[in-house]
């Protein structure tokens, strides 16, 4: 593959430190976006209703 | 009532569509997809570009961790900024998105600091003979890594969400005057951090073959931090409201118990 040199050990290990913590990130952030929405959908199938539209719902 | 000039109509139109979480969730739905693409094609290009570079006269392949570590310790100071202005929109206007950026900020730049504090050592070792030394660079950067624990656990340590995101948003500007620091400690003190080499008054002093790799790597990762961002503040956001809709249904029950205790003592 690639001849990085006698430093190479040093070379893979920063970009696979950078892999792990961009896919750490990644899957973070999809995993939060998606646990709020079912959460969100959960309370509002439960007839949870969120102050604005339960103000909308007010006005005659 | 007198009706807006155009002017006017438009400027409250734009802050409006900027600050209302509604809008922003349609506006980043929107876009994500085409920065998650463009994230994709940078990396793609920035990394055939990293290892086809040719080596340093000096560093050899070492040269190649800079193409992560740069980026990563650019991000580490530019998350901190949108940080600390969005720290400073959130006690000027009190708007609740700001407070949102703000937080949904912390982690991302914690990780990025961890990462080029980590690829620094790992550079240093080969060049330097040492993991890890106390400069004035190094030592400065550690402490924006602990200001970013301290931002992140401070919220966890109080309850309610306005206190927290206000004594957030003092610690935040406060702990801004570290990144000026960062920035010119490698020209204020006798470091064995090399000094700056791109953004410099007299330009960079980095040969095009690998400054180039570095510039598309540094969009990447600006590109990424960009969609990561996005990403967290609709979560946070989508839990802002579920935990508003939970606060609305307790206070309807709490006073509809008071009503009803209040019948009773009547009869």
């Amino acid at each position: 593959m690639f001849d990085l040199g006698p430093h190479a050990g040093f070379i893979w290990l920063s970009y696979a430190a950078a892999a792990l913590c961009i896919l750490g990130l990644v899957l973070w952030v999809w995993t939060d976006e998606r646990t709020q929405r079912r959460r969100l959908a959960d309370l509002e199938r439960r007839g949870l209703r969120r102050r604005s539209s339960q103000q909308n719902q007010d006005k005659p | 009532m007198a009706e807006l000039s155009e002017p006017q109509t438009m400027r409250s139109w734009r802050v409006s569509t900027l600050a209302n979480p509604t809008a922003f969730m349609r506006l980043s739905g929107k876009l994500l997809p085409w920065l998650i693409a463009l994230t994709l094609i940078l990396f793609a290009v920035g990394l055939t570009m990293a290892f086809l570079a040719p080596p340093d006269y000096q560093q050899g392949e070492t040269v190649k961790i800079m193409y992560v570590h740069v980026p990563a310790a650019w991000l580490s100071m530019a998350c901190y900024s949108v940080i600390a202005l969005s720290s400073a929109g959130y006690l000027i206007w009190r708007h609740p998105l700001a407070d949102v950026s703000a937080k949904a900020a912390a982690p991302i730049g914690a990780v990025f600091t961890l990462l080029a504090l980590v690829t620094g050592s790992l550079w240093g070792k080969p060049m330097w003979g040492a993991y890890w030394v106390w400069d004035a660079r190094l030592t400065s950067v550690l402490i924006l890594f602990f200001l970013y624990l301290g931002l992140i656990a401070l919220r966890q340590a109080i309850d309610e969400p306005g206190r927290a995101g206000r004594a957030a948003a003092i610690l935040a500007l406060i702990g801004a005057v570290n990144i000026p620091i960062i920035k010119y400690s490698v020209n204020w003190w006798n470091t064995l951090h090399q000094p700056a080499s791109v953004i410099r008054a007299d330009g960079p002093t980095i040969a095009p073959s690998l400054l180039w790799p570095l510039l598309i790597m540094a969009l990447a990762f600006t590109i990424l931090f960009v969609v990561l961002h996005l990403k967290a503040m609709r979560a946070e956001v989508l839990r802002r409201r579920c935990d508003a809709m939970i606060a609305v249904h307790v206070r309807g029950d709490a006073a509809q118990d008071r009503a009803g205790g209040e019948a009773v003592s009547h009869v």
